[in-house]
């Protein structure tokens, strides 16, 4: 593939490995110079994994919550207790759902849990007597999760009453959950693999978005042209350095995932490793693609801006599931490399090496590679005329 | 001096949008993104692909299985009849979601006894996993309670009433929405600020507009009021969007908001033009713009909400301005919050702006190369 044209290759000195070795030797003098490529390549992984890493959960404990007891009897007593328990609430009694209400508003609790001043005398009866749940729903997945809390609460202190009476309690179906892969549902098992695969894309793409634009911004690039250098040996050039400085920033987020974060790897290394050296090709040539597509430094870098880190924050499958979006943005969601990736990492942590969910992604990331390369050659060559 | 600062302001303007692919970029991939990212932004599942592997002959089970089928949020993908096959189905990702239901399930029910099924849930995105199992288990409640009114038997002593406010039908699009004309906002800006100052810098221009009679204040609103002028349009477009393609309820005051977008925007270019005055190439520029952007989204409750974080991470995202602009949008969104509630985002917010800009001021004369 890296071969260059004969034709040309017969008039021009030098070799093909002595040629790309001066390039090479040119970009990593320009790395040193500019320290940005190398905080990009390892201080972006260590920096971003640290906060996230720490600082993102989905897992909600120590949520607000106000009860609101009318009419104190033993029964509420043992409801208002069953909730004291729980690891997931940190109630606060109010005397009135008024205040309860304002509170809610400014925002201190997320839940109201009412006993009705009638909710001891309807206890037994048929009609039963209605807890009152009102949750603030303006972060749905929140609130979603607290009425799902609030039930388990519920189902808690009915077990609790029935065995006290002396009775079974009634419920036909019983749930067994499994949650395989990741049993307690950690949501750092699955967020750092997913991070690493947005840091990944950043780091590629901005280490190549601004290196061919500034050749053709300075004239550097037409002063190579007329060199014996092929366009096919100039993005090796560039494709070459800088796929070591990604892959030493890689090494380094993974390392952090192991011993860090405690992730754990069943999949095999050689596995995450060929994987993520394909995505690094592919985010790479995203970067050369884009600093080509922009030929001034600043409109690559506002493209790199704007393609890199919200379509692989949102469209990857890192937090949103791909197979709820409507078909027409799962379909836009296959040219996001990130996703192959995500879907990759999350299978090789978790899983294991699952081939029939590896080799599709690896498909489709290979093929995003060549696209992203190829667009870029003939969009370099065609300066050229 | 006014006729100075239009002059600078007039030039910025044509840098940016004289160039065809600049002025592409800023205007095109934002409403795209904002038509994608609305529907591909929500935790509400869809489709879920589950498998069965149903032992039991009776009844019961049948009713249980057509229970999933009925539920929007639930798709068969199979019917498995060995219980080897249930690894490969999950490990590959045909199914999300397995039901396995033992030999003597409909007999149990029948007889009063409590009878298990076995959710198995792909845990590979946790998340994902969390949701899929609190959707299955209102499935079997609701046929709990089916069950136990048409078959007789001791109804529970109390219930629960769910009421859920400003988003009753729990709707999570309308929740990310607003988060998302909040995203866009601050990318425009940031594509507009990131490299104008690291840009001149790097070119030499910047000196030459040190040397002109132009003191570091006329430059800084030179640099500044395009970005306003243009970060104002494009939000405006988003929340039109927002409002009308998207259906979400706007119930507060357009005062408010706009004092919400106006603050915003304040301290989000004045970040902008700190960064990439702190730059001396564009490569640097385009750097600080990500060590900014990335932090300020993800820290910020867009997706995750900041209460979960640990102490030290919620006291920095304090310093984060668009965890405050969230909090405006969301709050004039959905709650109708009114503009004296939000006085201290709005404050904090101009803080931040006042104090970047100032620094941003500074960083033009002191820091020469």
């Amino acid at each position: 593939m890296t071969e260059p044209e004969p034709r040309h290759d017969s008039a021009a000195p030098g070799t093909f490995g002595m040629r790309l070795r001066g390039l090479i030797r040119k970009e990593f003098l320009q790395i040193f110079r500019d320290p940005s490529s190398i905080a990009i390549a390892f201080l972006m992984p260590v920096v971003l994994l640290l906060l996230f890493g720490y600082g993102v959960s989905l897992d909600s404990e120590s949520i607000p919550v106000a009860l609101v007891v009318e009419q104190p009897s033993a029964d509420t007593t043992s409801f208002t207790a069953a909730f004291h328990k729980s690891r997931y609430f940190v109630p606060t009694s109010y005397a009135t759902t008024r205040a309860a209400e304002t509170d809610m508003m400014a925002g201190k609790v997320n839940a109201i849990v009412v006993l009705r001043q009638d909710f001891a005398q309807r206890l037994y009866r048929p009609d039963s007597a209605p807890i009152q749940l009102i949750v603030n729903g303006v972060d749905a997945n929140t609130a979603r999760i607290i009425s799902g809390y609030v039930e388990g609460v519920w189902g808690t202190w009915l077990e609790h009453v029935a065995l006290a009476r002396g009775e079974s309690l009634a419920t036909p179906v019983q749930i067994e959950q499994r949650v395989w892969f990741n049993s307690e549902l950690r949501s750092r098992n699955f967020l750092v693999p997913g991070l690493i695969a947005i840091i990944m894309t950043l780091i590629g793409a901005l280490l190549t978005a601004m290196v061919m634009a500034r050749e053709w911004e300075r004239g550097t690039m037409e002063a190579l042209m007329v060199t014996p250098v092929t366009m096919s040996e100039v993005i090796l050039g560039k494709l070459i350095p800088y796929f070591i400085l990604g892959m030493g920033g890689l090494a380094l987020s993974v390392a952090m995932a192991l011993w860090l974060f405690n992730v754990p790897l069943r999949g095999s290394s050689w596995m995450l490793f060929g994987a993520s050296a394909l995505f690094m090709l592919t985010s790479l040539g995203m970067g050369l693609f884009i600093s080509t597509l922009g030929k001034s430094q600043f409109v690559a870098g506002q493209i790199a801006i704007i393609t890199t880190f919200l379509p692989a924050f949102l469209l990857s499958g890192f937090i949103f599931d791909i197979g709820s979006m409507p078909a027409v943005v799962q379909t836009i969601t296959h040219v996001v490399a990130a996703r192959y990736y995500v879907a990759i990492l999350q299978t090789v942590f978790l899983a294991g090496n699952v081939w029939s969910v590896i080799l599709p992604n690896l498909l489709g990331l290979g093929v995003l590679t060549l696209i992203f390369l190829g667009l870029t050659y003939r969009k370099s060559r065609k300066r050229l005329e | 001096m006014w006729r100075r600062i239009l002059a600078l302001t007039i030039k910025e303007f044509l840098t940016l949008l004289k160039d065809k692919r600049s002025r592409m970029v800023i205007i095109v991939p934002p409403l795209i993104q904002l038509m994608v990212f609305g529907y591909a932004a929500t935790f509400d599942l869809k489709h879920v692909p589950f498998a069965v592997f149903n032992e039991d002959r009776g009844t019961v089970s049948r009713d249980l299985v057509a229970a999933f089928h009925g539920s929007p949020s639930f798709e068969q993908v199979a019917r498995l009849t060995q219980d080897r096959e249930i690894a490969p189905m999950v490990n590959s990702q045909q199914a999300l979601m397995v039901i396995r239901i033992g030999p003597r399930f409909s007999a149990e029910v029948l007889s009063g006894n409590p009878a298990p099924v076995q959710i198995i849930v792909d845990g590979r995105n946790s998340n994902t996993a969390q949701l899929v199992a609190n959707y299955a288990q209102q499935i079997v409640k609701q046929f709990n309670t089916g069950w136990i009114a048409s078959h007789g038997g001791s109804t529970p002593p109390a219930l629960i009433e769910t009421r859920a406010w400003f988003n009753p039908n729990l709707e999570s699009r309308w929740f990310f929405i607003p988060g998302i004309v909040g995203l866009l906002t601050l990318v425009v800006t940031m594509l507009v600020t990131a490299l104008s100052v690291a840009r001149e810098r790097e070119q030499g221009t910047f000196d030459q507009l040190l040397v002109t009679p132009m003191r570091p204040g006329e430059i800084l609103l030179g640099k500044a009021l395009p970005s306003f002028v243009i970060g104002m349009a494009e939000a405006t477009v988003i929340i039109l969007v927002a409002v009308f393609w998207f259906q979400v309820p706007l119930l507060g005051s357009l005062l408010t908001l706009y004092t919400g977008i106006v603050l915003f925007l304040l301290s989000a270019i004045g970040l902008g033009l700190m960064i990439s005055s702190l730059a001396v190439t564009q490569q640097q520029g385009l750097l600080g713009a990500f060590f900014f952007l990335v932090p300020a989204i993800i820290l910020s409750g867009f997706a995750t909400p900041i209460a979960n974080m640990p102490p030290l991470v919620q006291d920095l995202t304090l310093l984060n301005p668009m965890r405050y602009f969230l909090v405006v949008l969301r709050g004039v969104f959905l709650e109708g919050t009114p503009f004296h509630l939000l006085i201290h985002p709005f404050a904090a917010m101009a803080a931040i702006g006042v104090i970047a800009l100032t620094i941003a001021a500074w960083l033009f004369r002191h820091r020469m190369y």
